[in-house]
C-alpha cells in the first residue's frame, strides 16, 4: 500500500523505525489475538473440561483432561438441534420477507416513483428515529391483538417475519442502490415493452447483487443475535430462537455443558462471517452500519 | 437492539434529474392511474408490515403513556403514568446508571475504537486479520457473548483476575460489587460491539490526505500534534457522528446488564432506564408506566437524532 499515514515513509525507513515498527507490530497482534481470541479459547476449552474442572478455583489454563462428549451432551440436553432448526427458520423466513417486500418497496420508490412515495419513503425512515427498545411495548401489545385482523401472533414465527420486514435502513440501502442504476438500462427494457415486475426481476436484480448480499447477511444475523423480542414474542419452550433458548437454560445444566453450547451457539454466524468476510466488512463501511 | 443507523440522506439522490424515471407524458388520467397502482401494489406489503408493526405502536406509545388498563378497560388519565414514574426511587437510580453507563462506555467504547483503527491504519502487514479479530465479536449471538463474559468474570473459576493478576491487579468480584458492576458491563459490551465503529474508522482514516501529514511534518509537528491538528479534524463529521451514534445506542443498553447481573445488578448498580421500562410492562403488567417512561427516553433519544440527521445532512453537501 502506498497511502501515507501518520508515520512518514522515511521514519520507518530508518534502522531505528524499522526495528520500532515490527515490536509495536508484534505486540499489537500479541494483544489483539490474546483479547480477541482469548475469551473464544476460553470457550472452547471450557466446554472440552469436565464439570468440576469447569468451576475449579484457580481455573487451570489448558484442559486436564479432554471431553468432547460435553458438546454431545450440550446438544442432547438442551435440545439444540430443536433451537438451531427454529432460529434457521424464523432467520430465512425473515430474509424471504424482507427479500421480497423490502425490495419491491424500494423498486417502487426508486423507479416506479407513485403519488404519496416521498412521504411514505419519509414515514419509514422517520422511524429510525424511534428508539427500538422503546417500542418493544407497544410492539408487544400489537402482536398480542394485531388490529383490524383480530389475530394473536404469540409464539407464531408471523410475529418475528411480519416485524422484520419494517427495516427502513435495508429499504434505504436498497432505493439507494437502485437510484444508482443507469436509467439508459432500464429505459430500453421498457421499450421493449417489458413490464416493471420484468425490468424488476431481469434487470434491476441481476446488477443488484452485491447490494442483495449485504441486505440479506443483515437480515439473517439481525434475526440470529436478536434477544429480547424473541424472548417476549416466542415465550413456548420449543418455539424458542437458540440466543433465548439457551439464556433460558443456562442456570439449569453444569457450566461446562452450557459452555460448550455457547460454543455450538457462535459456530453458525461465526462461519458464515469467515464466509462471507469481504461482502460483510465492504457492505458496512460502504452502506453504513447496522448493529 | 438495533443501532441508530449510518446513512446518506435520500433526497440527494433525488435531486439529480438524469436519475428520473420515465414519466410516461400525454398518456391522460387513465394511463396515470394504472402507473400508481402498479407502485403502490409493489409497496403495499411493506407498507402494510410498517403500518401494523412501526407507526401504528407509534403512535399507540403516546396513546398508552396516557392511559391505564384495568381488567381489560382504558381510561385517560392524565399526566398519572409520569407522576408515578417520576415517584418511583428506581427512577433516578436507572437515569444515573444509565448516564454513568453511556459515559463509561464512551470513554471506552468510542475512544479504544478510534485507537485501534489508527494503529490498525500504520501497519503495513496483517491489517486483514487485524480487521478480522476486531470484527468476530460482533458477528457472535450477544447471548453467548454476555454469558461467556459472566464466566469470565466469576470471581472463583473465571479467567479475568487470572490474567488481571499477572500483571498485579488484585482479584474481585467483578458483577457482585456495585462498585465495578457497571464497568464490567461496559467492558463486556466494548468487546462485543467495538468491531463496527472500528471498521467506519478504518475507512475514515483511508480518505485523510497524505499531504496533510507531510506539511506538518514540515512545521515540525510530532505524532500527537499530526493526530491532533490533522486526523481528528480531517475525521471529525464520521468522529460526532459516530459519537450520536454511540449514546443513543447505548442508552438503550439493555441485554449486557440484563444477562450479566440479572438486570437490575448490586444494590440496583446496573438498574437502566430500559431495564426499568421492562420491569414496568413484563414484571408488573404496568404498560401505562412503561409507555411514560419510553416517552421520557423517546424525546432525549430524538433530540440526538434530529442532530445527527441534520449532522449527515451537512456531510453530503
Amino acid at each position: 500500500m502506498s497511502t501515507r499515514t501518520l508515520i512518514s515513509p522515511a521514519q520507518l525507513a530508518r534502522p531505528r523505525g524499522k526495528v520500532l515498527y515490527w515490536v509495536c507490530f508484534a505486540l499489537v497482534v500479541v494483544l489483539f489475538t490474546l483479547a480477541f481470541l482469548g475469551p473464544l479459547y476460553w470457550m472452547v476449552s471450557g466446554g472440552l473440561k469436565t464439570t468440576q474442572e469447569a468451576v475449579q478455583t484457580p481455573p487451570t489454563w489448558v484442559p486436564g483432561s479432554v471431553h468432547p462428549e460435553n458438546y454431545r451432551r450440550a446438544w442432547e440436553v438442551m435440545d439444540l438441534a430443536k433451537l438451531l432448526l427454529n432460529t434457521l427458520y424464523y432467520a430465512f423466513g425473515a430474509l424471504a420477507f424482507q427479500l421480497v417486500l423490502d425490495v419491491a418497496a424500494a423498486y417502487s420508490l426508486s423507479r416506479l416513483r407513485p403519488v404519496l412515495g416521498k412521504a411514505i419513503l419519509g414515514l419509514m425512515l422517520a422511524t429510525l428515529m424511534i428508539p427500538a427498545t422503546v417500542l418493544v411495548v407497544p410492539q408487544y401489545l400489537t402482536v398480542l391483538d394485531v388490529p383490524i385482523v383480530e389475530r394473536n401472533l404469540l409464539d407464531s414465527p408471523w410475529a418475528i417475519w411480519l416485524p422484520s420486514v419494517t427495516n427502513a435502513f435495508s429499504i434505504f440501502l436498497l432505493k439507494r442502490f437502485f437510484d444508482s442504476i443507469p436509467k439508459e438500462l432500464l429505459d430500453a427494457a421498457a421499450m421493449d415493452g417489458a413490464g416493471p415486475l420484468r425490468v424488476l426481476w431481469s434487470i434491476v436484480l441481476p446488477v443488484s447483487r452485491p447490494i442483495l448480499g449485504v441486505v440479506s447477511i443483515f437480515a439473517v444475523v439481525g434475526v440470529w443475535k436478536d434477544f429480547l423480542w424473541p424472548m417476549l414474542v416466542l415465550p413456548d419452550p420449543s418455539r424458542q430462537t437458540l440466543a433465548v433458548g439457551i439464556y433460558s437454560l443456562a442456570t439449569s445444566v453444569p457450566e461446562n455443558v452450557l459452555i460448550a453450547s455457547l460454543t455450538i451457539a457462535s459456530l453458525p454466524t461465526l462461519l458464515l462471517f469467515l464466509v462471507f468476510q469481504r461482502n460483510i466488512m465492504s457492505g458496512l463501511t460502504a452502506g453504513g452500519l447496522k448493529g | 437492539m438495533s443501532a441508530p443507523t449510518l446513512m446518506k440522506d435520500p433526497a440527494v439522490g433525488d435531486r439529480r434529474p438524469r436519475d428520473r424515471a420515465p414519466h410516461p407524458r400525454g398518456g391522460g388520467f387513465g394511463k396515470a392511474l394504472r402507473r400508481n397502482l402498479t407502485a403502490h401494489g409493489f409497496l403495499i406489503g411493506a407498507v402494510l408490515c410498517f403500518a401494523f408493526f412501526s407507526w401504528y405502536p407509534i403512535v399507540r406509545e403516546f396513546l398508552l403513556a396516557f392511559q391505564k388498563t384495568e381488567d381489560g378497560r382504558v381510561s385517560w388519565v392524565g399526566w398519572d403514568n409520569f407522576t408515578t414514574v417520576w415517584n418511583d426511587p428506581a427512577f433516578g437510580q436507572a437515569w444515573r446508571n444509565t448516564l454513568w453507563f453511556t459515559v463509561l462506555a464512551l470513554l471506552l467504547g468510542f475512544v479504544v475504537p478510534f485507537l485501534t483503527a489508527l494503529v490498525i491504519n500504520e501497519f503495513r502487514h496483517g491489517q486483514g486479520y487485524l480487521r478480522l479479530l476486531v470484527y468476530l465479536p460482533v458477528m457472535l449471538p450477544p447471548t453467548a457473548s454476555v454469558l461467556l463474559f459472566k464466566y469470565l468474570y466469576d470471581p472463583g473459576y473465571g479467567m479475568f483476575n487470572e490474567v488481571l493478576g499477572v500483571f498485579g491487579v488484585p482479584a474481585r468480584q467483578w458483577l457482585q460489587d456495585p462498585d465495578t458492576a457497571m464497568l464490567s458491563v461496559v467492558v463486556a459490551s466494548t468487546w462485543m460491539n467495538m468491531g463496527g465503529a472500528t471498521l467506519i474508522y478504518l475507512a475514515a482514516l483511508q480518505g485523510v490526505p497524505g499531504e496533510l501529514y507531510e506539511a506538518a511534518e514540515l512545521d515540525g509537528a510530532g505524532l500527537l500534534r499530526k493526530v491532533w491538528h490533522v486526523t481528528v479534524p480531517q475525521t471529525r463529521l464520521i468522529l460526532l457522528l459516530m459519537l450520536l451514534m454511540q449514546i443513543i445506542a447505548t442508552m438503550q443498553v439493555f441485554i449486557e446488564p440484563f444477562l450479566l447481573t440479572g438486570g437490575a445488578g448490586p444494590e440496583g448498580s446496573t438498574t437502566t432506564v430500559v431495564y426499568l421500562i421492562y420491569q414496568y410492562a413484563f414484571n408488573f403488567n404496568d404498560y401505562g408506566a412503561a409507555a411514560a417512561l419510553g416517552l421520557l427516553l423517546l424525546v432525549l433519544l430524538a433530540g440526538f437524532s434530529a442532530v445527527y440527521t441534520k449532522l449527515n445532512r451537512a456531510d453530503q453537501d
